[in-house]
């Protein structure tokens, strides 16, 4: 029943936060009204998200944004280096290809996200049956690295928080 | 105290400004169109954030209180950028621009993009498991 009400329970979650983060003043009507979102949202939604995602472990997922804010900061100031400072014509773009373990649909779209926000590469595409993403590096003089980096820093972790 | 918080706002608003102007340089300078599109995910990610820490901080100066709605701007602008990015990628492999460039898949089914759809019958819904 409960199950019923709520098919996603941390998306409920979720909007609560939201509207509150939105009306910005912790009131009793705001809560009500955050109630009511959360449930009204998923429960019109759901037809489109059928399955539930498995989520193991909440801290993770956290440590894991934590871990992509800080990466987004350092590459950042990488790749402004090469904007301004790199002759045009050493910038050696490169077409990458990355196998990817992932099966959750969740979990895909969070490590696709991911590429692209750290600045530098940028997910272009993915293989009809999900099991390889087609990614675009600004500067990659040695492109299996990068693969061999995503693989390593973003892709294990979401193994182990999603499947 | 205000002072303090005078010379951290203005280094956000100048470190954010300058990471912005980086990103628009960026799209002028580089090559070809797939380089010009890191670009503004640089400019979109310090650049914003570091100016929304700025708004939130000063908020709490004048005294309207710590400002939360500025976390629901960066949480969406993480959100949506990398799906505008996917998009563009997307118009230009469509193009065909860089035909010749693109490594194979490596397994059977070609880049979703110029993939025809599967054989058969329309996939259904699966039910949802309640």
């Amino acid at each position: 029943m409960l199950r019923r009400l709520y098919p996603h329970p941390y998306l409920s979650l979720f909007l609560v936060l939201t509207w509150f983060l939105l009306v910005n003043q912790w009131k009793l009507g705001s809560l009500v009204m955050a109630a009511f979102l959360a449930t009204v949202i998923p429960l019109i939604t759901a037809p489109y998200w059928p399955h539930r995602p498995r989520l193991n472990s909440l801290p993770a997922l956290l440590s894991y944004v934590l871990l992509v804010v800080w990466d987004v900061i350092v590459a950042n100031v990488q790749v402004a280096k090469i904007v301004l400072f790199m002759p045009r014509d050493r910038i050696q773009s490169a077409w990458i290809r990355v196998p990817i373990e992932l099966k959750s649909p969740e979990a895909i779209a969070l490590l696709a996200g991911t590429i692209t926000m750290t600045p530098g590469t940028v997910t272009a595409d993915m293989s009809s049956c999900g099991r390889v993403l087609l990614i675009h590096s600004l500067h990659a003089p040695d492109p299996d690295a990068i693969r061999d980096d995503i693989k390593s820093r973003y892709e294990s972790r979401l193994k182990r928080i999603f499947e | 105290m205000t002072f303090a918080l005078d010379i951290i706002l203005s280094i956000l608003l100048v470190v954010g400004g300058l990471f912005g102007l980086t990103g628009s340089y960026g799209l002028i300078r580089l090559k070809d169109r797939m380089q010009r599109l890191h670009a503004p995910t640089k400019a979109s990610t310090v650049g914003l954030g570091t100016a929304l820490l700025a708004s939130m901080f000063h908020g709490l100066m004048i005294g309207t209180g710590f400002s939360w709605q500025e976390i629901l701007v960066m949480v969406f602008i993480f959100v949506t950028a990398p799906i505008t990015a996917n998009y563009l990628s997307k118009v230009h492999l469509q193009s065909r621009h860089f035909d010749g460039q693109i490594p194979k898949t490596g397994v059977s089914r070609d880049w979703s993009t110029f993939d025809d759809a599967p054989e058969g019958p329309e996939p259904q819904l699966p039910q949802r498991d309640s």
